[in-house]
């Protein structure tokens, strides 16, 4: 063995014993948990291989394919959103005005609250009886306040928004960077050839921020799939399971009700979604990757 | 309306957006019981410190802080520790696999949490982690490092192989070279990486949620979701805790900003 290469694997040994305990070996043993009926609540049952029965439940299972929905439903409606914000916000920060670096710092600060101060703050703004959002609704008029956060047609919209506000400033700053990357040249070429402000947009900034866009749709779409907290704090899946993402559901089975078998079924059902679209995303970022672009 | 006009509109909006929220929850904390609940809400508060004297005395936010300093500092220095050497590796040696490796690397931090999460749970168990420090910061240490190699490999590209060399030719060790040579001149990226791991252990909250069930090595993002309430939900002293748990970090995030950006665009992984 050639000594750089001996040299490299000293080097990258410490971090893959993290990786092997603390990733690798836990999603292969949530494969193999998932063919095996293993519930903690009747331990008496012992750890029995029982095939693809778990999946089966899952298909047969109502909770989980509303589950299954509302988790797609919550990611097809935050990501655009977010990206839309998002580049709304990158354009205007793309801009030289005076108060331009304050500005850019205010923009990290959703981005740094803890997910669950924002799941409280939200929380606590849709909160039924002193929530500021029904004092802007309704002012003082304390009989038609209502609950959001216990309304089935409402519960989803309140974490689309929590989640929307978070994360906006995220999909802001990746987009940013793909804008300064575009030449200032071009620009000015495309002012010489006349071209209207609606122009440049369509024909220089966003062929040009393509794999920016892309980018932050990988990483939003990722963190979507995985969104607890906010359904953790401000709803626990309810009301009626209308808020019961994938991930949740997966925790509440496994850590809650022990029935690890069935909890490993639905986190590997999560692993191949969130696994088959990465993969989607890097193979079309692959292909519209400039050369020496920043991934 | 001429563009300085539409801009500074744009900006005061985008600032309104980002902060409305959160500083509601700041006001609150300074209210008193009475101004809390009161229709119309108060807009500025009497500043009472009720809330933050309660939530320490009572609910014993202290705890929480100390527990989350540990957990998320000693996770912090091991993941740069070890970061560091890997991402050390693949940036000078330049091998094939150690760029599969990276790639790798990526892949994981996209898993979803609940796909590792019942095991670990039960390694953790096996050798009685479960309710320890060590056994929150190893999974962090672990969540972490991905980020970490890729933010660390960017910046040890960017420091010029050439003076590395001459310290070898004139008699450096690897490890030396990279001791004396490369972290010092990586120092900024070194802090950006730290910074973002540290950010992510002190916000985390799913492993913390089932690795802490003893209230007593709880972190502060479980006692905030946590947080009983007898009869009614406890407000005052969750929006008091809340300004503690994340006004260190807008603030750590104010002075590095210009790091952080660059560690999150230029290093482009996720945060």
């Amino acid at each position: 063995m050639k000594s750089s290469h001996r040299l490299a694997l000293l080097l990258l040994l410490p971090s893959f014993v993290f990786v092997a305990l603390f990733s690798l070996y836990p999603i292969v043993d949530s494969f193999r948990l998932s063919f095996y009926r293993l519930i903690l609540t009747l331990p008496w049952l012992g750890e029995k291989m029982v095939g693809w029965e778990n999946y089966r439940d899952l298909l047969s299972d109502p909770v989980a394919r509303q589950s299954l929905k509302t988790t797609l439903v919550f990611a097809a409606i935050t990501i655009p959103l977010e990206l839309l914000l998002g580049l709304a916000i990158a354009l205007v920060l793309n801009e030289s005005f005076r108060g331009r670096g304050l500005m850019r710092a205010i923009v990290l600060v959703p981005w740094a609250i803890p997910t669950v101060v924002s799941a409280q703050t939200w929380r606590f703004l849709f909160n039924d009886r002193y929530g500021l959002l029904n004092f802007i609704l309704f002012g003082s008029d304390a009989a038609r306040y209502i609950a959001p956060l216990a309304e089935p047609q409402l519960a989803l919209v309140a974490i689309i928004v929590a989640e929307v506000w978070k994360t906006t400033p995220f999909a802001a700053l990746i987009l940013l960077a793909g804008l300064q990357a575009i030449p200032d040249d071009l620009y000015e070429a495309a002012s010489v050839d006349g071209a209207s402000p609606w122009q440049k947009f369509r024909h220089v900034t966003l062929p040009l921020i393509q794999p920016a866009l892309l980018l932050a749709l990988l990483f939003r779409t990722i963190d979507s799939l995985r969104v607890f907290d906010l359904v953790f704090i401000m709803t626990q899946g309810g009301p009626a399971d209308r808020t019961n993402v994938l991930q949740f559901y997966g925790y509440k089975k496994t850590f809650a009700e022990g029935m690890i078998g069935y909890g490993s079924a639905i986190a590997v059902v999560v692993f191949l979604l969130s696994l088959v679209l990465s993969i989607f995303y890097l193979r079309l970022l692959k292909t519209n990757r400039p050369q020496g672009g920043a991934v | 309306m001429n563009r300085a006009t539409a801009l500074k509109v744009f900006s005061l909006g985008i600032a309104a957006y980002c902060l409305t929220p959160f500083l509601w929850l700041v006001l609150t904390s300074f209210k008193s019981p009475s101004e809390l609940t009161a229709i119309p809400p108060k807009l500025i508060p009497s500043f009472h410190w009720g809330f933050y004297q309660s939530a320490l005395e009572k609910y014993g936010l202290l705890g929480y802080i100390a527990n989350s300093v540990v957990v998320a500092g000693a996770a912090t220095m091991v993941t740069i520790v070890i970061s560091a050497l890997a991402a050390y590796g693949i940036a000078r040696l330049r091998l094939k696999w150690t760029n599969v490796y990276l790639l790798l690397l990526l892949v994981l931090s996209m898993f979803p949490q609940i796909a590792i999460a019942g095991p670990v749970w039960s390694l953790l168990d096996s050798v009685n982690w479960l309710n320890t420090y060590k056994g929150l910061a190893a999974a962090y240490v672990a969540l972490s490092l991905p980020l970490a190699v890729w933010i660390l490999t960017t910046f040890f590209r960017e420091v010029p192989v050439e003076i590395e060399e001459a310290a070898l030719i004139d008699g450096c060790s690897r490890l030396q070279a990279l001791y004396r040579i490369v972290l010092p001149l990586a120092a900024p990226g070194i802090l950006t990486a730290a910074l973002l791991v540290f950010i992510q252990a002190w916000n985390e909250f799913f492993f913390a949620l089932i690795i802490m069930t003893d209230p007593n090595v709880q972190t502060l993002p479980v006692g905030i979701a946590l947080f009983p309430g007898e009869y009614t939900m406890p407000w005052g002293e969750i929006a008091a805790a809340s300004t503690i748990a994340t006004v260190p970090l807008i603030i750590l995030t104010l002075i590095f900003q210009r790091g952080i950006v660059r560690g999150l665009s230029a290093g482009a992984v996720k945060g």
